[in-house]
């Protein structure tokens, strides 16, 4: 008899063993994976510190064939239209997410929610060319400008890209909240309005912050369309009145010159140095995300246990 | 007289068979009335009913009138906001708003535009005390109301209604999670509570419903079978299946 169940235990922990292994292998292998990333930036990025001196780099002239490095046009270019996007993604993503799951009869939203998100699914090449050819010459007669490839073109069509994003995380955040929790509100006598302001979007905040975040995120790594609506003169925007000048992003640059570029020169180091820089940008934009969120989260384990 | 009058009323939600049948109820003020029964018989429907609840819900079909106050309430015309405020209701499974424990007192009353800080501090001590969870929770209203027992979210719920000064209780089995002590706690507040408010009580058994029935009201499926004052109803029912569902629980 116990030979019997020790057979039976030896046998299951043996294939137990074997599952959290594989699973084990998995989780490792994507932080291995995305710490060589990192290391292969960082061989390839640091150089450029040392080659270039770093008053050069912080300057504010991009022009690599006469050697002027400076980055801080790219990076304020990159900032300006993620700005901007967030500035149009937020407000209509979620807008349309508490529309959906809140306002809209149950066919619309049926309808509605996988066409937005078909939308958000669009090459984002197909969005550069209606940029370039509708979005931008519109642009430029309605505010009668020398040109309609501004940060202010790139910043909307990065926000209509990023819209679908924000509103399908938003939308299915916003759908887990208990239709318990809006019939006890409405049962106390609060409107519509007043029960999804006060109790159904703040109940769903965690949610809604990802969907800010993947948002932000979805707009500061796009490249294709930036490079084709944006103009891409590396020009340091110092103020509002750029947004309608051209600008050129961190993506844009390296996507545009890395083909082109002496494998091993100072221009290629520097590259790499910029993908270092939007690496960073990211991660602290993701950290920041997940200590609201992971705040939050402390907060409600405290209150379980 | 008659607080809330009930008319041949039918209800039908969209699954077709009908919740409510052809029920007339005369609901006194500043009383007690039971409404119990075995489940699904269409207790929780007809709270709904009182205070527009079902307005959410997927009706199909609806007749015949409720009256408050002889004001029809079933009229397409009425402000249904200002119906749940006079008419406030505690669900059978507690339901706290994640805020924190003041915040869901006081919610009612801000959504109702209050904003004196005073008067609603005094509703908050004044509904904990009605509920009979002042003591146990004075210390901490800042804290999160999941943070409670279930039993004492119950008492929040209760609480909250009170808070907002209601005309008619509405209680769908408000201590189905509670221990007997706390239980004959919310049930010695109700006794005091009638004089001021008209009660429609759900009971979570039989024996709640002879210790608390002024009136009581048998639903079966649907059909009210049988109306009586409480100490009738229990020693002496007139409906031989009212018989039945009250021997059965009892022995
Ligand atoms: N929102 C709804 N949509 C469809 N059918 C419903 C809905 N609410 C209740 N019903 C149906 O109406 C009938 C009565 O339900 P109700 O909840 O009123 O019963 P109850 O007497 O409160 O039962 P219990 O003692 O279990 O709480 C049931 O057959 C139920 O399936
Ligand atoms: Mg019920």
């Amino acid at each position: 008899m116990s030979i019997f169940q020790n057979f039976i235990n030896s046998s299951h922990s043996k294939r137990e063993f074997l599952i959290t292994l594989f699973i084990k292998i998995a989780g490792y292998s994507a932080i291995v994976f995305v710490g060589m990333i990192f290391i292969f930036l960082l061989l390839e990025g640091l150089p450029a510190v040392q080659k270039v001196n770093l008053t050069s780099l912080v300057s504010s002239r991009w022009y690599p064939i006469e050697d002027y490095f400076g980055i801080l046009p790219l990076i304020g270019g990159s900032i300006i239209i993620t700005l901007g996007a967030t500035l149009i993604a937020v407000p209509f993503g979620i807008g349309s997410a508490v529309y959906l799951s809140e306002i809209a009869p149950h066919w619309v939203r049926e309808l509605l929610k996988p066409l937005v998100e078909i939308l958000g699914g669009l090459p984002s090449v197909v969005l550069g060319f209606l940029g370039m050819l509708v979005l931008s010459p519109f642009l430029r007669k309605l505010l009668d400008l020398p040109t309609g490839l501004t940060a202010f073109t790139g910043a909307i069509l990065l926000g209509g890209i990023a819209i679908p994003t924000v509103m399908s995380v938003a939308e299915d955040a916003l759908d887990a909240v208990p239709r318990s929790y809006r019939d006890a509100s409405l049962a106390m006598g609060a409107t519509e309005w007043q029960t999804i302001w006060r109790v159904t979007v703040p109940a769903a905040r965690s949610g809604v912050l990802t969907a800010i975040m993947l948002g932000i995120g979805r707009a500061i790594g796009e490249t294709m369309t930036v490079m084709m609506v944006t103009g891409n003169a590396p020009i340091l925007p110092r103020g509002i009145g750029n947004l309608f000048s051209p600008v050129r992003t961190m993506t844009a640059t390296i996507a545009a010159e890395m083909g082109e570029v002496a494998n091993g020169s100072v221009h290629y180091h520097v590259l790499f140095l910029i993908g270092i820089v939007l690496f960073l940008i990211s991660l602290a934009v993701n950290i920041t995300a997940s200590t609201v969120i992971f705040r939050q989260k402390k907060r409600q384990e405290r209150i379980l246990s | 007289m008659n607080k809330i009058s009930i008319q041949n009323y039918s209800l039908q939600y969209s699954d077709g068979t009908e919740s409510l049948r052809n029920i007339s109820l005369e609901i006194p003020a500043n009383q007690i009335t039971v409404v119990f029964g075995p489940a699904g018989g269409g207790k929780s429907s007809l709270l709904r009913v009182l205070n527009r609840l079902n307005d959410l819900a997927d009706v199909i079909h609806q007749e015949g009138n409720v009256y408050l106050d002889s004001v029809d309430i079933l009229s397409n015309k009425l402000d249904v906001i200002n119906l749940r405020r006079q008419v406030g209701m505690v669900f059978a499974r507690p339901v706290v708003l994640p805020f924190s424990i003041r915040q869901n007192l006081t919610y009612g009353l801000e959504v109702a535009g209050e904003k004196d800080t005073e008067r609603l501090n005094y509703a908050v001590e004044n509904s904990l005390h009605k509920a009979a969870l002042w003591e146990e929770v004075k210390d901490r209203l800042d804290d999160p109301a999941i943070a409670l027992s279930g039993g004492q979210q119950q008492r929040l719920c209760l609480a909250r209604v009170l808070a907002l000064e209601p005309e008619v209780i509405l209680l769908d089995e408000p201590t189905s999670g509670l221990d007997p002590i706390s239980t004959g706690k919310v049930e010695a507040s109700l006794q005091d509570l009638k004089r001021d408010y008209t009660i429609i009580l759900v009971p979570h058994s039989v024996q709640q419903a002879a210790r608390t029935a002024d009136l009581a009201v048998f639903l079966l499926q649907g059909e009210l079978v049988e109306t009586a004052r409480g100490e009738v109803m229990f020693t002496n029912p007139q409906d031989q299946r009212t018989e039945d569902y009250i021997q059965g629980r009892f022995g």
